[in-house]
C-alpha cells in the first residue's frame, strides 16, 4: 500500500468510528430519558430526529411571531367539545364546568414538584401573562395564525417548585389524551397555558378553558382541554392514551 | 491527491462507475422512492396547496388535488367569526372523518430523509473530493455551445440514444440534467422540507423568509417533487433505450 491509500483508509475509519460512536450514544443512553420505541423502526427514526434537534439546533430560540393583521381563519379539528364526546370519561364533568363558565375548573400540578397544588382560572390569570401571534402547524399539512394569551408554563412550574431531577412534563386532558414534552420545551418562553385566543376567552372548539401552546412542535402537541399536569423524572408515554402507542411520533419539531 | 483513482483506465477500455458511486446511487434511489411514496400519503391527508405562511380548509387554496377522499370534503359545521373586528376570520368545527395515515407516513418520510441527507452529504463530499463532479457531471466550458446543446436536444427528441459504454461517459443533456438534480433539485427538496419543521425555523427563521412562508415552502416542496418524478421517468426511459441490462450491470457490479 502506498501512503495515499493508507490516508484514505484512516479517514474512512475515522468516519466509521464517528458514526459508530454516535449510534452507540443514542442506543445506549438510558431509555428513561428517551421515548420508548417498542422495537419499531419508525419510532427509532423519530428518536434520531429528536436527538439531532436537541444536539444541533440553537437552544431556546423563539419561533416567528406575526402581526395582528396576519391572523387567519382557524379550523377546529379533533375533539371540538369534550362534553358531547361519548368516548371521554370526563364528558359529564366537563359539561358541569362548562355550564358554570369554568369557575369550578381546577388545574392540578403534581408529581416531582416541591409544592403540589391546583390553580383556578382566576389564579392563572393573576400570574404575569404573555400574548403571542404564532403559526399553528398541523401534521395534516395546514397552518393557521392565531393570537394566544396565557401564562408561561415556566411560571406555573416555578410556583409548584420543580424538583432538580425532573425531566418531563405530562399533560392530561378532558378529551382523555395524555402527552408530554421535555423540560426544554416546557421552560421555553413561548410555551404557555393559553386561556385567550384572538383577544377573547378561548372558545370551546379550541380547547376551553385552557390549552397548551408548544410553538416549536406540531399542533397536536398543543393539547386542548387541560385538567392535570404531572412533572416526572422518567419518560412516561401515556400508555394507550399517548401518541407512541397510538402510532404517532412523540417529538414533532419536524 | 485521490484523482489517480478516478482517471480512465485507458488500457482496459472505458471507465467504470466507481464503487462509492454505485452504492450512493442505490441508497439514494431507495430513499427517494420511499420519500415519494410516504410524501404522497402525507399529501393525501391535506391535498390543498397554498402560498404564504398560512393556509387551511377555511382559506382559499392555490391548487386542490383530487387524490383522496379529503378532496373538497365539505364536512364542516357552520362557521363562526373568530375576531370581532374582522368577520372574514372564522372558525368551524370539522365533522368529517378524514383520510389520515400520517402517523406512520410522516415518521417513514423522516426516516427515509435521514437516508437521503446523510448518504447524500457523503456523496457530495466524495464527488467534490475525488473530482467526480468535475470529471463527469459538471458540463465543461466546451459543452456550453448552443449548437451542441441543440443537437443533443434533437437527438433525444428523436430518441436517438447511443448505447452505454458502461460508465460515467455522459452526454451533454445528461450532464445538465444530473447537475440540476444533484446541485439544485435535491438540495431544494431538503431545505424546503426543513422549512416545514417548526423547531428548525425557530432556530433559523430566515428559512421562512427565503421561501416566502411555510405554505410556500410546502408548495415548492411539492413542485420540486414533481420535477424529480419527471426526472426519474425520463431517466428510466434513457436507461432502457441505452441498453437496460448493460446499464443495470454497470451500476450494480460495475462491469
Amino acid at each position: 500500500m502506498n501512503v495515499k491509500t493508507t490516508g484514505l483508509i484512516t479517514r474512512r475509519r475515522a468516519i466509521i468510528t464517528g458514526f459508530a460512536a454516535a449510534g452507540g450514544f443514542i442506543l445506549t443512553r438510558s431509555p428513561k430519558d428517551l421515548p420508548p420505541t417498542y422495537g419499531n423502526l419508525l419510532r427509532m427514526g423519530d428518536t434520531l430526529t429528536y436527538a439531532a434537534h436537541r444536539t444541533l439546533l440553537p437552544g431556546q430560540s423563539l419561533v416567528k411571531e406575526y402581526r395582528p393583521k396576519d391572523i387567519t381563519s382557524f379550523p377546529a379539528t379533533g375533539t371540538t367539545n369534550p362534553a358531547v364526546s361519548d368516548k371521554s370519561p370526563f364528558a359529564d364533568g366537563y359539561r358541569k364546568l362548562q355550564s358554570g363558565s369554568f369557575a369550578d375548573w381546577r388545574l392540578t400540578v403534581e408529581g416531582r414538584v416541591a409544592r403540589p397544588r391546583t390553580f383556578s382560572l382566576a389564579e392563572l390569570k393573576q400570574l404575569p401573562s404573555r400574548t403571542q401571534i404564532t403559526r399553528h402547524t398541523c401534521e395534516e399539512g395546514w397552518t393557521a395564525i392565531g393570537q394566544w394569551t396565557g401564562v408561561p408554563l415556566s411560571l406555573v412550574l416555578d410556583a409548584a417548585g420543580v424538583l432538580p431531577t425532573a425531566r418531563f412534563v405530562v399533560f392530561y386532558t378532558f378529551d382523555d389524551w395524555v402527552d408530554s414534552i421535555d423540560l426544554l420545551d416546557a421552560l421555553h418562553p413561548q410555551t404557555i397555558l393559553a386561556y385567550g385566543m384572538n383577544g377573547r376567552d378561548l372558545p370551546i372548539p379550541h380547547g376551553a378553558p385552557v390549552r397548551l401552546r408548544v410553538e416549536r412542535q406540531l399542533g397536536y402537541k398543543s393539547m386542548k382541554y387541560l385538567h392535570r399536569i404531572v412533572v416526572t423524572d422518567e419518560f412516561d408515554d401515556g400508555g394507550k392514551k399517548g401518541n407512541i402507542q397510538s402510532g404517532w411520533a412523540w417529538y414533532t419539531g419536524i | 491527491m485521490t484523482e489517480v483513482l478516478e482517471q480512465p483506465i485507458a488500457s482496459t477500455g472505458a471507465e467504470r462507475h466507481a464503487r462509492w458511486v454505485r452504492i450512493s446511487h442505490w441508497v439514494l434511489a431507495l430513499s427517494l422512492l420511499t420519500l415519494a411514496f410516504s410524501g404522497f400519503v402525507i399529501l393525501m391527508a391535506h391535498p390543498r396547496l397554498y402560498w404564504g405562511e398560512a393556509g387551511n380548509d377555511l382559506t382559499p387554496a392555490l391548487l386542490e388535488l383530487p387524490i383522496s377522499r379529503n378532496y373538497k370534503h365539505g364536512g364542516w359545521e357552520k362557521p363562526t367569526p373568530l375576531v370581532a373586528e374582522s368577520p372574514g376570520v372564522i372558525s368551524a368545527d370539522r365533522t368529517y372523518d378524514i383520510f389520515n395515515q400520517n402517523g406512520w407516513g410522516r415518521s417513514l418520510h423522516f426516516l427515509a430523509a435521514w437516508w437521503l441527507v446523510v448518504p447524500g452529504a457523503v456523496y457530495l463530499l466524495l464527488g467534490i473530493g475525488r473530482g467526480h463532479f468535475r470529471a463527469h457531471i459538471w458540463p465543461g466550458a466546451n459543452e456550453l455551445a448552443p449548437g451542441l446543446v441543440w443537437r443533443d436536444v434533437v437527438d433525444h427528441m428523436r430518441l436517438r440514444i447511443p448505447a452505454t459504454r458502461g460508465g460515467p461517459q455522459y452526454g451533454l443533456l445528461q450532464k445538465y440534467t444530473y447537475s440540476l438534480v444533484v446541485f439544485v433539485l435535491a438540495p431544494l427538496m431538503v431545505v424546503s422540507g426543513l422549512t416545514m419543521a417548526p423547531a428548525v425555523t425557530a432556530g433559523f427563521p430566515f428559512l421562512l423568509g427565503v421561501f416566502g412562508g411555510y405554505q410556500s415552502a410546502r408548495t415548492i416542496h411539492f413542485f420540486t417533487f414533481v420535477a424529480l418524478l419527471l426526472f426519474v421517468a425520463v431517466h428510466l426511459v434513457m436507461v432502457i433505450k441505452s441498453g437496460f441490462t448493460r446499464q443495470i450491470r454497470a451500476m450494480t457490479v460495475g462491469e
